[in-house]
């Protein structure tokens, strides 16, 4: 059973590297903000995956939390900044 | 508790591919932000919940249902955020073609 997180683990490296595609070549910048967004969603998946293939799920679960709170921050200060900023480019 | 919870992992790989071809093909920021927005979220809640219930009934499961709850309201905030700065900067959507011409009048 330990070998269909391994392939589920390659798939989501393969989900992982699809946003890329929007980060480099997205016309305005918030198509950039929200596809980081989408990375950084990607992470806490594969941090869940990972930790219960290896059976330390107690460590990686406490990684997902913190950076899933720092995504959401991140988000919002970029949106407030880019409101104030009223450029597209 | 296996056999559900590996359904629920593959009911949320389904959602998550969906959204990631998504941002790809769609045609328009605010197109794009319903894929991030919505169907990500879902995928993203029923991936983790197909984690907390295959490993059983411990505290990484509880904290896995905290992380949750806390995308499920978290993620779609973000959106609406980048999407109304979007919109207050001035970022003009996408219609199609036969409409482009006339973007200044009300008639069709």
């Amino acid at each position: 059973m330990t070998g269909i997180f391994l392939g589920i683990a390659i798939y989501m490296i393969a989900l992982i590297s699809l946003p890329l595609y929007r980060l480099i070549k997205g016309p305005t910048v918030f198509d950039r903000v929200i596809s980081a967004g989408l990375i950084g969603t990607n992470s806490i998946i594969l941090l869940g995956v990972i930790g219960l293939s290896y059976n330390r799920l107690d460590m990686f679960v406490d990684l997902a939390i913190v950076y899933a709170l720092l995504s959401f921050v991140a988000t919002v200060a970029a949106g407030k900044y880019l409101e104030r900023r009223r450029q597209i480019k | 508790m296996n056999i559900i919870g590996l359904v629920f992992i593959f009911g949320g790989l389904f959602f998550l591919t969906i959204s990631c071809i998504g941002i790809i093909r769609l045609p328009d920021f605010y197109a794009r932000t319903h894929a991030v927005g919505k169907s990500e979220t879902l995928g993203a809640m029923l991936f983790l919940l197909g984690l907390a219930l295959y490993n059983g009934f411990e505290i990484a499961s509880l904290k896995l249902i905290l992380i949750l709850i806390f995308i499920g309201f978290a993620n779609p905030t973000a959106t609406h955020i980048m999407a109304r700065a979007a919109f207050f900067s001035g970022l003009i959507p996408w219609f199609k073609k036969k409409d482009r011409n006339n973007l200044d009048s009300n008639e069709k």
